[in-house]
């Protein structure tokens, strides 16, 4: 099986899990506690917890055993769709290959991410991801997931509304490189991000805290009132 | 839309709307109002596409393109380098068909502007009443002593993609071993200022692998040239001792050519080649001189519409106009074909018109995973299009960011194309 053949150096507890087809507590898989630092990576686009929402990726409650692509209004890249109606179900061994190369497991997904490189740090997401998951346990009082923000804006830049018609004509610039489709080739997609997100990155990239060239300077001479239409012009896109 | 069209025209708010509409000409011609584009590459295509797209059929928009597949420039470096297949940067024009526009595939001869009609090598006569000439580039006559289009067989240009990509490919591949690769690099301006580099680049990965003991000269008018630091530095890392760069100050622009005996004469000093890339001097394409709107070997526009300095119903866009700071590139014809498709929409339906953005990145591959960019933000002024903002890579930066920065430039390329052809 897949898992298998590429995987050598697990953690005992994981081979464990394995050698006995037991059910495993959280605690059996990783360290929950370290996986909730691991997951800084993926917050940004997932939400977790009590109330957690579909953001720019879908929301993991119980994830384990979803199988691909199956929250009700959430819009799945093509490769996820297609996975799912192949049978992919997210078990341990799944969700492990995916975190460790995303593409390599669904080779057109739209999660941007390049993937954990260590069994540890997986070991310890899925540990943490596990405890929003109601197979075996159910999912425990915990309050949504604290989101760590890269800069604090001021209500009222959040409070911007944008113009979706400045924003249309604005993104003109964006998809020379991201395409309106939502499909990833190596620059990731922002269609149907949401617009607080959006906003956030955006000025984070202003003042330089997001580390990308490019987009220090695209974002570098937009207002604040055209990062807002950017943001609602894009959260609408189909 | 029939239906709404006609119940939206029967209500009194829209007949006030349609009096207090910006005043909105279609001249002389019946109907709608007609825009034909003449190139369908980076600037045209994407022109075309945005004007019907966003006028949602309210203007009258034809593409004339002689190609049936379209072989972007940009990329066809890595398709010599044995990065990309030829048919990965082929496109056809089927999506701007259904996307509303007619694709013609014939050559415009001819551009009366009084009449405002183009004419073309079919015979056919279309009117317009905007013109969005994006033509790309031609050679100047005579730039290199010894090379015409004659010469392109035994010495091909490839500086436009296609049939003379493959033709330089195949000869770079059946060179002796340990022969020598020539390059005639172009003065400035010209298509692409990184492009000759990376092409070096491309051309000396390709030698590394079957022909190591392969020599390239590289004649270059130039002094110094795009990325200049990044790609010495990368030859310097990747390919040590292959690559004689013989820029201005040693004779480097002092060069002539003999396609039959397959000599390059640089600063009076003859060397048999097995290989000679010329690259020459360039100029608008022809198209816009037959317009009579070029001054010297370009044709000048106002950056804040793209608009022809000679007339106001032609627009120019991309390698063929002189606006200023922005290199000729896809990317900023790609950007300069969106501001011009804003403000044609507004001058022909009153569409509402932002004030223009333009923005350029060229990424470059100079080995495998070995990628670099450089790009600026510009605005318009009342002279120019002027930069506002840039970056460029650095030197000495670490593997991951140099293979992040490649594969970004697979992602562009992807998002490009799509955003030209609509597919």
């Amino acid at each position: 099986m897949l898992f298998a053949r590429r995987h050598h150096s697990y953690v005992p507890a994981l081979a464990a899990l394995f050698a006995f087809g037991t059910p495993a507590f959280a605690e059996d898989i990783g360290d929950a506690q370290a996986g909730a630092e691991v997951y800084e990576y993926c917050s940004g686009c997932h939400e977790v917890g009590q109330g957690a929402e579909n953001g720019i990726g879908p929301q993991l409650n119980g994830i384990f055993g979803r199988p691909a692509g199956a929250i009700e209004g959430y819009n799945y890249s093509k490769g996820l769709v297609r996975e799912g109606k192949n049978g992919l179900v997210w078990e341990l061994d799944k969700l492990n290959a995916y975190l460790e190369n995303p593409k390599a497991l669904v080779s057109d997904t739209r999660m941007s991410f390049d993937g954990l490189e260590t069994q540890e740090e997986r070991n310890d997401v899925m540990a943490y991801l596990r405890q929003f998951s109601d197979n075996p346990q159910n999912i425990p009082e915990a309050a949504p997931t604290a989101r760590a923000h890269e800069v604090v804006l001021p209500p009222e830049i959040l409070a911007i509304v944008g113009d979706p018609e400045y924003g249309e004509y604005l993104a003109t610039e964006c998809t020379t490189c991201h395409q309106v489709d939502g499909d990833y080739d190596g620059i990731p997609s922002i269609t149907q991000w949401p617009q607080e997100d959006f906003v956030v990155a955006m000025h984070a990239y202003k003042v330089k805290v997001r580390p990308h060239p490019v987009m220090q300077m695209m974002a570098g001479r937009l207002t604040d009132e055209e990062i807002a239409a950017l943001a609602a012009y894009f959260a609408e896109l189909e | 839309m029939t239906l709404n069209r006609r119940a939206f025209l029967g209500t009194g708010a829209a007949a006030a709307a349609a009096l207090s509409a910006p005043h909105v000409r279609a001249d002389n011609h019946a109907g709608k109002p007609k825009v034909v584009v003449i190139g369908g590459g980076a600037g045209g295509a994407t022109a075309a596409r945005y004007i019907a797209k966003d006028s949602k059929g309210e203007i009258d928009v034809t593409l004339v393109e002689p190609s049936r597949m379209y072989y972007t420039c940009f990329f066809s470096n890595l398709y010599m380098g044995g990065f990309r297949e030829l048919s990965s940067i082929g496109h056809s024009y089927g999506g701007l068909a259904k996307g509303g526009v007619n694709v013609v595939h014939d050559w415009a001869v001819g551009v009366d502007r009084a009449a405002k009609t183009v004419t073309l090598a079919g015979g056919a006569v279309l009117s317009y009443d905007r013109l969005v000439l994006s033509p790309g580039i031609d050679f100047v006559d005579g730039a290199v002593p010894g090379w015409d289009v004659t010469s392109q067989n035994k010495m091909p240009h490839a500086y436009k993609a296609g049939s003379q990509s493959e033709l330089l490919k195949a000869q770079i591949e059946s060179m002796p071993q340990g022969g020598t690769f020539a390059m005639v690099a172009p003065p400035n301006p010209f298509r692409c200022p990184p492009g000759p580099y990376e092409r070096i680049s491309m051309v000396a990965h390709v030698l590394k692998e079957k022909n190591p003991t392969a020599k390239i000269i590289v004649a270059d008018p130039k002094a110094k040239f795009s990325k200049m630091a990044l790609f010495q530095e990368g030859w310097a890392n990747h390919y040590d001792g292959m690559i004689d760069w013989i820029g201005a100050d040693f004779g480097g622009g002092n060069v002539e050519v003999n396609a039959n005996e397959m000599t390059v004469s640089i600063d009076g000093e003859v060397t048999k080649v097995d290989v000679c890339n010329v690259i020459p001097a360039m100029k608008a394409g022809r198209i816009c001189e037959l317009a009579g709107i070029t001054e010297g070997n370009w044709a000048p526009v106002h950056g804040a519409t793209m608009q022809s300095r000679v007339d106001e119903n032609i627009h120019v866009l991309g390698d063929a106009s002189a606006q200023g700071d922005m290199p000729k590139s896809g990317f900023s014809a790609n950007s300069q074909a969106k501001v011009c498709a804003m403000a044609v929409r507004g001058a022909l339906t009153g569409s509402k018109v932002f004030p223009a953005k333009f923005s350029n990145t060229c990424w470059s591959l100079i080995d495998t995973d070995d990628g670099v960019k450089v790009g600026a933000t510009y605005e318009a002024t009342d002279e120019k299009i002027a930069k506002v903002d840039g970056f460029i890579s650095a030197t000495g930066e670490d593997a991951d960011l140099r293979k992040a920065t490649f594969e970004e430039s697979v992602g562009w390329y992807a998002g490009i194309t799509s955003d030209m052809f609509g597919s």
